[in-house]
C-alpha cells in the first residue's frame, strides 16, 4: 500500500487547484474561514456529555458556571470550533442546549468561535440552530432515514444559516468500506446540492473513523479506507470538508495512552495529507508526529495503512512493552533526562515540559559567558524545531501554546540574570543602547498572539526595545504609536484569514501617509505568497514575511544594519517582485483606461457654439482688500467647525444646544474681528492674473502672453478609472479651448492670503498664555483667506475678466458655489498635483507681488492662504480625479521635465496598485 | 427583480432619508395620532409613528414625493416598528398587517406615479423590517445571562407576518434593516424564506446591519465579517449598513464589509452623530462631501441616509451618486 503514501504527497490534501476558492465560512462573534490554505481546523471536544464524565456532571447539577469555564479553557487551548453535545438520558437535551448557547452567547471570549451543535435528535439541533447568532456546524445528518427527512433537515439547517456535517451512513447502514463510503458521500453531495441548493463549502463530510488494531480481519482497512474516501471526497466532490473524530481509530488500544496518543497522531498526520481539514482532537491525546519513537512508528503506520499481514500482532507485542516500560517506573522520563542539554531542552519545548526547564536553563546558563545566550542558542534551537513541527503540520496549536509557555517560563527565569548583566555591564557592547525599536501588534480582528508574543520575546531577547500594542490593534492605532515611538520596524502578527487583509490595508494607510518604517509579517495565516503579491506592493518600504521567531532577529538587524540594510531590501523587492509575477500572469481585471483611451473619452464641450468671453484685463495684478470689505464674503460654517461647534451658520447661533456657546463665541470673534480691523493687525494681499490660453497637447493649457507667446503651461491630470458609457474621463484641460480649434480661449489663476501679521500676533497671545485667541486669530485668518479668494472671483467673473457681469448672488449662493466658472487649487480633487503652484508662482512672480511663499513641501506661508486657477466655461465644474495609471505618470514626468521617480513621489496617493 | 438588478448593474441607487426627521416637522398632536379612527382609543398614541400611515396617509405620501423628487431612486416604507412585538407598545397588535399592507399601498402609489411621469428612472419600494426592541441573543437581565425576552419562533412569526402585508401592499424590496443582533434577522430572513416558498415567489432582500460604535462590532458583539457570514444563506440583493454612525465613522466598516462580499453594498449613513439633544447637526453639504469619499472609492451601488437626513441631504447625495460608478462586483479576496 505504499501507492497511498507516494500518492498522497503528490497531491497534499487533495486540494483541487483547477477551481476557484469557495471557502467555507463560519462564524461566532469573529470569523472563521477555511480556506485551502488554512491549517487542520481544530474541534474542542470537551463539552460533550458523552465524551467528557465531567461535563456531564456540571449539566446534571446544573452547575453552568463551571461547565462554561470548561468551554472556556478549550478557546484558551486553541479550540477553533466548540462541539456541544448534550444527549443524555437523563438530560432534558432541548433545555440544556438552549439553556448553555444562551449563556455561551453572553460570554465574549468564548462566543468568539463558532460552534458545533452535536446530537442525533433533530429536536435539540433545531434548539440550538434558534439560539445561535453565527453561522455555526450542525453535527449531524444522514441519509440514514431516507431522503425525505435528509433534505427536510438540510433545507431546514441551510435556513438558519448552518453549514452541516454529513455522516456515512444511509438507509442500509454505515459505510463501512471505501467503496461504500465514497457512493454514500456523493449520494448525499448530489441530494444536497441539486435537490436542495446548498452551497457546497458547507457540506462537511465525516466518513466514519473505526478502530485499528482490534484482531479482526474487516477491520484491517479502515485507516485505509477513511483515508482513500477522504482524498476521493476532496478530489471529487468540489468545495466540500472532511472531518472526523480522531481518537477512535485507536479504541482498541485503550488504557495503554503512550500507543494511543501515537497512533492518533501518526493517523491524523496522513488523514490531514489526504485531505481531512477539521476534525475532533483531543489534544491531551495526541503526540508530536515527529516525536513517536522510530520503531513505534513503523508498527503504528503498519497497521494504519495495512502494510504487513502481521501488522497488529506486531504492534500488540510492542505495545506490551511500550507498557511495561510505562509500569516500570520513570523509564520513559528518564530516557529523555539522560540525553545531552540542547536535546533535553529542545524535547522540553517541542512536548511541552516544564518541569525541568529550569534547571536545564541554568545548567545552559553556566556554561555560556553571556545569560542572553542561552536564549539565543539553546531555547532558540528548540524553538526552531518547534516551529518547523508547526509548519509542516506535525504539531497542532494547543501543543505550540504549551512549548511557549515553556519557553516564557524559561525566560522568566533568565531575566534576573540578564539585567543583572546589563547593570554590571552599562557601558558594554550592545547592552547599553537597544538595538532597535520594534512595534509589535496583533491586527485589528484578531486575538491570537502567541507567535507575536514569541517574537517580542525574542527580540526583547536580543537587546531590541519592543513595544507590544497587545491584540486586536486598529490601524490607527498602529501608525499612531509607530510614528509617536519613533519605533525602527513594525511587525504584525495575525492567524485568521481576515487579518490577511487587515495587514493589506495597513500597508495602504502607512504608504499613503508617507511613512518608511518596514514592516514584518507573521503569523499562521501569513504566507511569503499573499505578502508579495499582496502586501509588498502597497507599501514602499520593505515588507519582509518573517515565519517563525528565530528568523526575525536576523531580519531586523538587516533592515537596521545602515551597511546591509540596501542591498538586503533590494534582495527582499526583487524576491517579492518575482514571486508576485508569476502569480500575476493570469488575467487580471482591468478597471483602468490608458491615458491615451481616457484622453479619447475626453469630456467633448461644443466649442463651436462656443466664444470665449475676452476679458477686460489681461495680465498680471496686484490686489490688496482692507479685511472690512471681506466681511460679508466670510462663510461662518466652517469657522464654527474649527471649534467643534456643527452646525450651519446662521442657524448655529440659535441652536436648541450649541446656539448658546456659538453666539458668544461668534461675539467674542466680532470684537476680536473689530479690533483687528481698527488696529489693522493683517494685511491681506494677492495677485491674480488672466491669460490668452489653449488646450494643447490633449491635457496641457498653454499659456501666452499678450503678443500670443506662449509663455507656460499647465499640466493637468486626467481622469483614467473606467467609467460607464455616459460620463467623460476629465482634465481640467477640457475647460478650455483647444487650439486646434483656432479660438483663443482665457484662463487665469491666482494667489491670496490674509496671513500677513497673523503669526506674530498669535505667538504674542501664546507667550501671555492665551491660547484661545491665539487660536481666534488663526481661525479668523483662515476665513478671510477664503472670503479673499472668494471676493476676488466675484470681481474676476464680474469686472477684470468680466464675463458674468450681470451675476447677483448673495453671500449665501457664493458659498453654494451657484456661479458660473470654477476656481479649482492646486492640492485639491481636481489637480491633486501641488507641483501646478510652483508654475502659478512663477507665472504670476506670486512671492514678489504678494509675498506668499511656498515651502520645499509646497506648502503656502503665512498658513491663512489660498491660491488656484480660473476657468471661465459655464460647463467647468469641480470633479475628482481619482486614481491613475503608470501610464500616465511617465507621460506627465516627460511633460514636467522631471524624472519618473520624482512624479511618483508627488502623485503617489493618486496613483492605482 | 429583474428591473431592479439592471437598475442596479447600471448606477448608483439612491435611498430615501429619514421618515422621522420628516414626521417631527408636522408636529403631529395626540389627536392627530389617532385621527378618527382612533379617537377614544385607551392608550396614548402619539409618537407612533407608523400609525401615521392610518391616520396621515397623506403626509407619509408627501414625504415620499419629496424623497422621490429630489432624486431618490427607492423609498422605505413606513413600517420600522410594524410587527406585532414593536406594536405591543401601543397595544396595537392586531393592526399589524393593516398596517404594513397601507404603508406599502401609499409607498407604491407614489412610485407609480413618479415612474410614470419618468419611466426612464423607475422607481422602487423597500418595505422596512425594523429589528423589533427585542433581542434574541442578549439578556435584557445582568443577572440572569441565559435569560432572552424574545425566541427565535417569536420572532419568526411576527416578521412573517409583517413580510406578507407588505408584499401584499405592493413592495419590491424587502428591507431587513438596523440589524443590531444579528439572531434577529435570521429569524426575519428564515421568515422570508419560508413566505417565498409557500408563495413560490422571488423578491429582493436587502439587509442592512448596524455597527454601534467605534469597537466596529454589532450590538450582538459581531464583527463586519463575522456579521456578514452570518447572514449570507440566503440570496441577497445587498448588504450594508445603517445608522448609529455618520458616514465618515461608518466607511472603514463598509469599506470592510465591501472587500469580503460578491454582493452590492449599500449605505445609509446617519447626519452625523446626534447632538446631546438627540439632533443631528450634520449639513447636507457636509454630508455630501463624505458621501463623495465613498463614491470616489467605489464602495456603494446604494446609498442613501438614516436618522436626522432630510430631502436637501438627499437631492445632494443624488447629485454626486449620478457622477459616480456603482462599486463592481467581483468575487472577494480569501
Amino acid at each position: 500500500m505504499d501507492n497511498i503514501n507516494n500518492r498522497a504527497e503528490d497531491k497534499l490534501t487533495g486540494k483541487r487547484s483547477d477551481l476557484p476558492i469557495r471557502p467555507l465560512k463560519l462564524s461566532g462573534l469573529e470569523p472563521l474561514i477555511v480556506t485551502p490554505e488554512s491549517n487542520f481546523i481544530n474541534i474542542g471536544e470537551r463539552t460533550n456529555v458523552t465524551g467528557s464524565r465531567k461535563f456531564l456532571r456540571l449539566v446534571k447539577e446544573e452547575k453552568y458556571e463551571e461547565a462554561l469555564n470548561v468551554a472556556r479553557a478549550q478557546v484558551e487551548g486553541g479550540a477553533q470550533v466548540i462541539d456541544v453535545n448534550m444527549d443524555e438520558g437523563m438530560i432534558d437535551g432541548v433545555q440544556a442546549m438552549t439553556t448553555f448557547l444562551n449563556l455561551i452567547a453572553s460570554e465574549p471570549d468564548i462566543a468568539r468561535v463558532p460552534l458545533m451543535i452535536d446530537s442525533s435528535k433533530w429536536e435539540i439541533i433545531e434548539a440550538g440552530l434558534k439560539v445561535v447568532q453565527g453561522k455555526c456546524i450542525v453535527n449531524s445528518i444522514s441519509l440514514k432515514e431516507g431522503e425525505d427527512v435528509f433534505i427536510h433537515h438540510a433545507k431546514t439547517i441551510m435556513r438558519y444559516g448552518a453549514a452541516v456535517i454529513v455522516m456515512a451512513f444511509d438507509e442500509v447502514g454505515q459505510a463501512d468500506n471505501y467503496e461504500r463510503r465514497i457512493e454514500i458521500c456523493k449520494r448525499s453531495y448530489d441530494i444536497l446540492v441539486n435537490k436542495v441548493g446548498f452551497a457546497p463549502e458547507d457540506i462537511i463530510f465525516d466518513p466514519n473513523i473505526f478502530p485499528v488494531g482490534t484482531g479482526m480481519e474487516e477491520h484491517r482497512k479502515n485507516a485505509v479506507d477513511f483515508f482513500r474516501a477522504t482524498q476521493w471526497i476532496r478530489e471529487n466532490l468540489p468545495y466540500a470538508n472532511v472531518s472526523g473524530g480522531v481518537s477512535n481509530v485507536s479504541f482498541s488500544f485503550r488504557g495503554n495512552n503512550a500507543v494511543r496518543e501515537a497512533m492518533n497522531a501518526a493517523f491524523l498526520y496522513h488523514a490531514i495529507q489526504h485531505g481531512m481539514n477539521m476534525g475532533i482532537v483531543n489534544p491531551e491525546m495526541l503526540e508530536v508526529y515527529d516525536e513517536i519513537p522510530k520503531e513505534l512508528l513503523t508498527y503504528i503506520e503498519d497497521v494504519l495503512l495495512d502494510r504487513r499481514d502481521d501488522a497488529t500482532e506486531r504492534l500488540l507485542d510492542y505495545a506490551e512493552q511500550v507498557k511495561e516500560g510505562e509500569k516500570s517506573g520513570d523509564k520513559k522520563t528518564q530516557e529523555w533526562r539522560a540525553e545531552d542539554l540542547q536535546q533535553r531542552i529542545t524535547h522540553a519545548l517541542v512536548k511541552g515540559i516544564d518541569e525541568f526547564i529550569e534547571e536545564d536553563v541554568e545548567e545552559a546558563r553556566l556554561q555560556v559567558s553571556k545569560p542572553i545566550e542561552v536564549i539565543e542558542t539553546h531555547l532558540m534551537n528548540g524553538m526552531n524545531v518547534v516551529g518547523d513541527l508547526f509548519g509542516s503540520g506535525k504539531m497542532f496549536l494547543p501543543q505550540v501554546v504549551k512549548s511557549a509557555r515553556v519557553m516564557k517560563k524559561a525566560v522568566a527565569y533568565l531575566l534576573p540574570f540578564i539585567e543583572e548583566e546589563k547593570k554590571k555591564f552599562p557601558a558594554g557592547e550592545g547592552s547599553s543602547q537597544a538595538a532597535g525599536k520594534v512595534l509589535m501588534a496583533t491586527v485589528k480582528g484578531d486575538v491570537h498572539d502567541i507567535g507575536k508574543n514569541i517574537v517580542s520575546v525574542v527580540l526583547g531577547c536580543n537587546n531590541y526595545e519592543v513595544v507590544d500594542l497587545g491584540v486586536m490593534v486598529p490601524p490607527e492605532k498602529i501608525i499612531q504609536t509607530a510614528l509617536d515611538e519613533k519605533v525602527d520596524i513594525i511587525g504584525l502578527s495575525g492567524l485568521i484569514t481576515p487579518s490577511l487583509d487587515e495587514m493589506v490595508y495597513l500597508a495602504q494607510e502607512l504608504d499613503k501617509l508617507n511613512i518608511n518604517i518596514p514592516v514584518l509579517i507573521g503569523g499562521a495565516t501569513t504566507s511569503r505568497a499573499h505578502t508579495a503579491v499582496k502586501i509588498a506592493p502597497a507599501y514602499r518600504e520593505t515588507v519582509v514575511h518573517v515565519n517563525d521567531a528565530s528568523r526575525a532577529v536576523t531580519v531586523a538587524s538587516n533592515l537596521l544594519n545602515e551597511k546591509t540594510k540596501v542591498e538586503y531590501c533590494r534582495s527582499v523587492r526583487e524576491e517579492y517582485d518575482k514571486l508576485r509575477e508569476g502569480f500575476l500572469n493570469r488575467s487580471k481585471v482591468k478597471e483602468y483606461l490608458t491615458i491615451e483611451e481616457a484622453r479619447n473619452n475626453k469630456l467633448q464641450l461644443d466649442w463651436e457654439g462656443y466664444t470665449p468671453f475676452k476679458p477686460n484685463k489681461l495680465g498680471v495684478y496686484q490686489v490688496s482688500v482692507k479685511p472690512e470689505e471681506l466681511l460679508d464674503y466670510i462663510d461662518w460654517t466652517p469657522f464654527f467647525r474649527t471649534w467643534q461647534l456643527h452646525g450651519k451658520y446662521p442657524a448655529i447661533l440659535t441652536d436648541e444646544v450649541v446656539g448658546e456657546q456659538a453666539s458668544l463665541l461668534f461675539e467674542e470673534a466680532n470684537t476680536m474681528l473689530n479690533q483687528l480691523i481698527e488696529e489693522e493687525w493683517l494685511q491681506a494681499k494677492g495677485v491674480y492674473g488672466i491669460f490668452a490660453a489653449n488646450q494643447i497637447d490633449e491635457d496641457d493649457i498653454a499659456i501666452y502672453d499678450e503678443s500670443g507667446k506662449q509663455i507656460t503651461s499647465f499640466l493637468t491630470l486626467r481622469q483614467q478609472s473606467k467609467k460607464n458609457k455616459r460620463a467623460a474621463n476629465i482634465a481640467l484641460a477640457d475647460f478650455v479651448a483647444p487650439k486646434s480649434g483656432g479660438v483663443t480661449d482665457y484662463v487665469g489663476a491666482f494667489a491670496v492670503s490674509a496671513g500677513f501679521g497673523v503669526e506674530e500676533r498669535a505667538a504674542e497671545f501664546q507667550k501671555n498664555n492665551d491660547d484661545y485667541n491665539s487660536i481666534m486669530i488663526k481661525a479668523l485668518a483662515d476665513r478671510f483667506a477664503e472670503a479673499f479668494a472668494e471676493y476676488l472671483h466675484e470681481k474676476v467673473r464680474k469686472e477684470y475678466w468680466g464675463y458674468a457681469v450681470d451675476e447677483a448672488l448673495d453671500n449665501e449662493e457664493l458659498i453654494k458655489e451657484s456661479y458660473k466658472g470654477i476656481r479649482p487649487a492646486p492640492g485639491y480633487p481636481s489637480c491633486p498635483d501641488h507641483l501646478e503652484k510652483k508654475t502659478i508662482w512663477s507665472l504670476l512672480d506670486v512671492e514678489k507681488n504678494s509675498g506668499i511663499q511656498l515651502t520645499e513641501s509646497l506648502a503656502m506661508w503665512p498658513a491663512s492662504s489660498v491660491s488656484g486657477y480660473y476657468f471661465g466655461h459655464p460647463e467647468s465644474k469641480y470633479f475628482g480625479l481619482g486614481k491613475i495609471k503608470e501610464d500616465q505618470v511617465a507621460d506627465y514626468a516627460v511633460r514636467r521635465g522631471i524624472s519618473e521617480e520624482e512624479a511618483k513621489k508627488w502623485l503617489n496617493p493618486n496613483i492605482a496598485d | 427583480m429583474s428591473k431592479l438588478k439592471a437598475e442596479l448593474a447600471k448606477r448608483i441607487l439612491v435611498l430615501d432619508g429619514a421618515m422621522g426627521t420628516m414626521l417631527q416637522q408636522y408636529r403631529f398632536s395626540e389627536e392627530d395620532f389617532r385621527g378618527e379612527r382612533f379617537k377614544d382609543y385607551n392608550y396614548p398614541l402619539k409618537g407612533n409613528n407608523d400609525l401615521l400611515s392610518l391616520t396621515q396617509p397623506q403626509a407619509i405620501a408627501e414625504i415620499h414625493s419629496k424623497y422621490f423628487e429630489v432624486g431618490a431612486d427607492i423609498v422605505e416604507t413606513n413600517t420600522f416598528s410594524s410587527t406585532t412585538i414593536a406594536m405591543a407598545d401601543y397595544h396595537m397588535e392586531d393592526l399589524v398587517y393593516e398596517l404594513n399592507y397601507e404603508s406599502a399601498r401609499i409607498a407604491r402609489e407614489v412610485a407609480d406615479s413618479f415612474t410614470a411621469k419618468n419611466p426612464e428612472k423607475p422607481r422602487f419600494v423597500a418595505g422596512a423590517m425594523g429589528p423589533t426592541n427585542k433581542t434574541a441573543s442578549m439578556s435584557p437581565d445582568v443577572n440572569d445571562p441565559g435569560y432572552r425576552a424574545i425566541t427565535f419562533d417569536q420572532l419568526r412569526t411576527a416578521y412573517k407576518q409583517q413580510a406578507e402585508a407588505l408584499i401584499d401592499g405592493g413592495v419590491d424590496i424587502l428591507l431587513v434593516e438596523t440589524v443590531f443582533d444579528t439572531l434577529n434577522a435570521k429569524a426575519a430572513l428564515f421568515a422570508i424564506e419560508e413566505v417565498k416558498e409557500e408563495r413560490n415567489i422571488d423578491i429582493a432582500v436587502m439587509v442592512s446591519g448596524t455597527i454601534t460604535d467605534a469597537s466596529g462590532r454589532t450590538l450582538s458583539g459581531q464583527t463586519v465579517e463575522a456579521f456578514l457570514i452570518s447572514i449570507s444563506h440566503i440570496p441577497l440583493l445587498s448588504v450594508g449598513f445603517n445608522c448609529a454612525l455618520g458616514a465618515d465613522l461608518l466607511k472603514p466598516y463598509l469599506k470592510r464589509l465591501g472587500l469580503q462580499t460578491e454582493l452590492n453594498v449599500s449605505a445609509h449613513p446617519n447626519a452625523g452623530l446626534p447632538n446631546a439633544f438627540g439632533e443631528y447637526d450634520q449639513t447636507p453639504e457636509e454630508m455630501q462631501m463624505l458621501i463623495k469619499d465613498y463614491l470616489e472609492e467605489h464602495l456603494v451601488n446604494i446609498i442613501g441616509g438614516c436618522c436626522g437626513t432630510t430631502p436637501e441631504h438627499i437631492r445632494l447625495i443624488a447629485e454626486v451618486a449620478a457622477a459616480y460608478e456603482p462599486r463592481k462586483l467581483k468575487t472577494s479576496v480569501l
